[in-house]
């Protein structure tokens, strides 16, 4: 029977064994991944499921029983240590060590992407430094977010700034650091980031821009011997300034998880270099989600969202099945900061302008709806819409027509958004 | 703890328990039930997990905040009366007996 192996239990391995049921797939279905739990999101780790609204169980995509229902095998806390491309099979490393081979007719790779750690020879590996990425990594940092407690996030990135929103909502005393010009930098305008440092600030954030971590200092041993504790006490800021903390959250970026592809050979390129199918440079190996690299118009994309993770993996899955359809990716992704709901549409990449959208009273009320719209010359790219669903959906549409507004019109907040769509 | 009842866009009936405080999407999804797509996971970003209520139910159900009826303007076919965003539904002991059917796609 012909088998099918997915490597990363995640979101897109997830979708990708989903998908091939759904379309019909007969075939033995495999997916193996290195965490315990079963295929879960991550987007909650960093808001409901930190702020302890929302159960474990609630995260998984799937519940466990439907693997099993659609006879897909599931092998959960198993490593895949290294693929042979030339006989088609892998080896596997069980939690006792023990190693197990596995041979495949077709690989898909979605591994993902791991967090970038601060060096060790800065305090990196001190205890209650944390990063953002799995499950059990938040189960670690959960206790740290005590009433009173104060912490530092290295890095005002998404992830950051919504573990700062999270942690102020818990009571807890918050510092960020970025050491960017700006929060938000790499991924949004000016004014988005003008917006969210609104925001944080209105909260009663320490938002530190401009300034980045020199290193952390663990505290001294009970002995009195001027042994160091092991614990996180002090960060050192490039601006001079010393801050005494509790713990440190890490959200300085992350890594296309590409080491098992790399050591098999395969082309790796920022992500694992596929094409617009889906297929690695080795013979029937696939990759999909955060950690594949794919052609888009002129150049090469690597997304880290929700939505590509998803689309690109049912896509693969089509393609593992014959279908031979390109992936376009439709890009939207969300973000929630205390009560304001970001919700981005399209890709800014490029942009050379951007047009607001916001009633006179957006200036002082930060609920109120504003969104902002990347143009280059008059096509239009990307929206962020801030508590302004309707200026999401309505510029996701038009983008996804490959339809541009006058940007003159999209700064009319009197005329209702849905005009724009003619 | 509700009885609710998914019917897919082409008939098929599904009847399941679901659980107190969980929300009409994820007795969807924990069941298996194709249909709801739900890809943001529940955060109302995505109206991929849009139905249409039993007219009997629509005004026995909490009202929907802005942000939904928003989102639900713009997803595949609204109905100004019966849709709902299944992710915004909590469950209660009052949505026992719930009715809903699925739209024939998600955007
Ligand atoms: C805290 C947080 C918040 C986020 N918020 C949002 C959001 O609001 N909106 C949004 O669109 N996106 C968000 N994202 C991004 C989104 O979750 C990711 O883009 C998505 O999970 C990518 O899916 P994936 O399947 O490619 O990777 P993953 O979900 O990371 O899955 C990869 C899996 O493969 C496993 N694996 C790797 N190597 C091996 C191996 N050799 N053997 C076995 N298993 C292996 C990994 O352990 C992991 O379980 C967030 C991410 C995080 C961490
Ligand atoms: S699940 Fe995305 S809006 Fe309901």
């Amino acid at each position: 029977m012909t088998h099918f192996v997915v490597v990363g239990a995640g979101q897109a391995g997830a979708s990708l064994v989903a998908r091939l049921r759904a379309k019909g797939f007969e075939g033995r279905i495999t997916l193996v991944g290195d965490e315990d739990a079963p295929p879960y999101q991550r987007p909650p780790l960093s808001k409901g499921y930190l702020l302890g609204e929302i159960s474990r169980e609630r995260l998984f995509l799937r519940p466990e029983r439907f693997y099993g229902e659609q006879k897909i095998d599931l092998l959960t806390g198993r490593k895949v240590t290294a693929i042979d491309t030339s006989v088609r099979s892998l080896t596997l490393a069980g939690p006792d060590g023990a190693e197990e081979s596995l041979s495949y007719d077709a690989l898909a790779l979605t591994t993902g992407s791991r967090p970038r750690h601060l060096p060790a020879a800065i305090g990196g590996a001190l205890k209650g430094v944390h990063v953002v990425r799995t499950l059990a990594d938040v189960d670690a940092m959960a206790p740290e977010f005590a009433e009173g407690r104060r912490a530092l996030i290295v890095g005002g990135g998404y992830i950051g700034l919504e573990a700062a929103a999270v942690a102020c909502k818990l009571g807890v005393a918050v510092t960020v650091v970025e050491m960017g010009e700006r929060i938000l930098q790499r991924v949004a305008a000016p004014e988005t980031s003008e917006r969210f440092r609104q925001l944080h600030a209105a909260h009663g954030v320490d938002l530190r821009e401009g300034v980045g971590l020199e290193r952390l200092t663990e505290g001294e041993a009970d002995a009195g011997d001027g042994r160091g504790d092991g614990r996180v006490h002090a960060a050192q800021l490039t601006d001079g300034s010393t801050l005494e903390v509790d713990f440190v959250i890490v959200g300085v970026g992350i890594l296309p998880e590409t080491e098992l592809a790399e050591a098999a050979g395969l082309a790796v390129e920022d992500g694992i270099r596929v094409d617009a199918l889906g297929r690695s440079s080795a013979p029937d190996v696939w990759a999909a989600g955060d950690c594949a690299n794919f052609p888009l118009g002129e150049g090469r994309l690597r997304l880290e969202s929700v939505q590509n993770a998803i689309d690109q993996a049912e896509a693969v899955a089509d393609n593992m099945m014959g279908a031979e359809t390109p992936y376009v990716p439709r890009p939207w992704f969300w973000s929630d900061q205390y009560d304001a709901k970001l919700q981005i549409a399209g890709l800014n990449t490029g942009y050379d302008r951007v047009v607001v959208r916001a009633a006179p009273e957006a200036a002082e009320d930060l609920s109120a709806p504003v969104s902002y719209w990347y143009f280059r010359g008059d096509t239009l790219l990307a929206v962020d819409a801030i508590n302004d669903p309707r200026s999401y959906m309505v510029g996701k549409r038009l983008i996804e027509a490959g339809r541009s507004p006058e940007p003159a019109q999209v700064a009319r907040h009197d005329l209702p958004v849905k005009e724009l769509l003619g | 703890m509700a009885k609710i009842t998914y019917i897919e866009h082409n008939g098929t009936e599904h009847v399941v328990e679901v659980a107190n405080g969980m929300t009409v999407m994820e007795g969807a999804r924990d069941n298996s039930i194709p249909g709801i797509e739900a890809d943001c996971g529940g955060a109302c970003a995505c109206s991929t997990c849009h139905v249409y209520v039993h007219p009997d139910w629509v005004d026995r159900l909490p009202g929907k905040d802005s942000m939904e009826e928003d989102m639900l303007d713009f997803a595949y076919e609204p109905d100004t009366q019966r849709s709902r965003l299944t992710c915004q539904l909590k469950v209660t002991d009052a949505l026992d007996g719930l009715v809903v059917q699925l739209p024939e796609k998600q955007i």
